[in-house]
């Protein structure tokens, strides 16, 4: 069974077929798959390890990808209408990040993607996006988390902009010419996130007793899995530079938090990602 | 036939077309493929928000290179299927293609975009922040000189720094209280 573009020709074929006439072109967004890097040149270059990169990228792309779907969670239930706005915006800055970084993993190392049904029309992120187990996620544990409250999401998007964006500016460098330019256009998407991240750090901890309670909660909360996002993002003395300020001027103290034992996944991925795959995983064959 | 375009950079002084395009006839491709508009800002052409990097005509081929505005928005899958559909309305067997570098800057919305994001009610982007260094954290609102676009005040006041697509910020005119939408600086 394939879901393609209803044929406004057939009587039953959509409500909004009458909206079209026999345009088919507008159809909603777009009327089948584009690939995020098509007529891009993603050969690898000499000196790198393909495989290597594949993983490197999977790991940005996933990071992306599960904090992408945790904050859009929002949609709807955040403080106000201008804040629901704010994340959803967020929330797709980092899908865009995503479906570059898989796309750009699975043209490196196709082994990376999952085998599908054979004619399966399930394009390559789409096939890591949804068809992937938990155990195969390579993000840190820090976005896989549930939300907890509105103070505790901006603690923990405060945390991973500033070491994602110290990590993109990097990037920019990087040896991979596809890479560093999927940095070059997320380090100014990134740069809008910590900004919105550590103005609310600030107005939560410097508002009401409510509200710095909740904030403090919250960073206490999340801080246990920082130490493993910034060893995947090798973060540097420039990142300890932004927190020490935005928490400085916040009035809050470093937490003396151990960091959380173990490696791999919580059991919230395996939660999130239940309900992220399952229309996907119940049509393997369909097209969106 | 080949018309190539090339970005200018960064910084670089915003008068005039930001986007210097080869020559082009009255109804080649890339005529058509400019003339497309942005579905979310249909007041703007592909080449007025200076997205259209390339087009290459050869014979009834036309390959058509588009660079995203923001990694995530969903207007570049509209972008594209309207640029092979005009084409191909006019005979053309068309084909769009990305190109990710340099990333696209809001300082390449041509001076004619600029004045058709004001003729409709928005606010054009000022100059984006250069790079350079460690990108600095600010913790005050964004500063940013804005004009109402419906009355000229200069008193207006920063809603939202995310609005309705990702280009965007809200705004409200303290003078005659109409919001109104910036688009960003990147």
């Amino acid at each position: 069974m394939s879901h393609s573009a209803p044929d406004p020709n057939e009587d039953h074929g959509s409500v909004y077929d009458g909206l079209l006439g026999t345009d088919t072109s507008q159809w909603a967004f777009g009327t089948d798959f584009e690939d995020p890097l098509a007529g891009v040149d993603t050969t690898v270059p000499a000196d790198l390890d393909p495989a290597e990169l594949a993983a490197y990228c999977l790991a940005l792309g996933d990071d992306a990808l599960v904090l992408s779907h945790r904050l859009s969670e929002w949609c709807s239930n955040a403080p106000d209408l201008e804040e629901d706005i704010a994340l959803a915006n967020i929330a797709l800055d980092l899908l865009g990040q995503a479906r570059l970084l898989l796309a750009r993993a699975a043209a490196a190392d196709p082994s990376v993607v999952p085998t599908l049904p054979d004619g399966s029309p399930v394009p390559v992120e789409d096939a890591l996006a949804f068809f992937r187990e938990a155990i195969d996620f390579r993000n840190v544990r820090l976005v896989e988390v549930a939300n907890g409250d509105f103070a505790e999401t901006i603690a923990r998007l405060l945390l991973f902009a500033t070491v994602r964006l110290a990590a993109f500016e990097r990037l920019c460098a990087h040896r991979d010419p596809v890479l560093a330019a999927i940095a070059a256009k997320g380090v100014k998407e990134l740069t809008y996130h910590r900004d919105y991240a550590g103005r609310w750090f600030l107005t939560l901890a410097q508002g009401t007793d409510e509200s710095r309670r909740r904030l403090l909660d919250g960073l206490s909360a999340t801080w246990p899995l920082y130490a493993e996002l910034a060893a995947a993002y090798a973060a540097g003395a420039e990142v300890d530079v932004v927190l020490d300020q935005v928490f400085a001027v916040s009035g809050v103290d470093r937490p003396e938090v151990a960091p959380m034992a173990g490696r791999g996944h919580t059991e919230a991925l395996s939660r999130m990602l239940a309900e992220m795959q399952v229309v996907a995983r119940a049509h393997p064959e369909g097209l969106w | 036939m080949i018309h190539p375009t090339k970005p200018r950079e960064r910084g670089a002084a915003r008068e005039g077309l930001a986007l210097p395009r080869g020559p082009r006839k009255g109804n080649t491709a890339y005529a058509l493929a400019a003339s497309v508009t942005d579905p979310e800002m249909p007041m703007l052409t592909l080449e007025d928000l200076g997205v259209l990097r390339d087009v290459r005509e050869s014979g009834r081929e036309v390959v058509v290179t588009i660079t995203p505005t923001y990694s995530g928005c969903p207007a570049m899958a509209t972008m594209r299927d309207d640029l092979v559909h005009r084409l191909t309305d006019a005979g053309y067997a068309a084909r769009v293609e990305v190109a990710l570098s340099p990333a696209w800057s809001s300082d390449w919305i041509t001076e004619r975009g600029r004045q058709a994001l004001r003729d409709h009610g928005l606010s054009a982007p000022g100059p984006a922040p250069r790079s350079g260094g460690p990108i600095p954290l600010t913790l005050m609102p964004t500063a940013r000189a804005v004009a109402c676009p419906q009355c000229g005040s200069d008193r207006t006041e920063l809603t939202s720094e995310y609005g309705a697509t990702a280009c965007k910020a809200l705004y409200r005119c303290s003078d005659c209280l109409e919001p109104f939408e910036h688009v960003k600086e990147i």
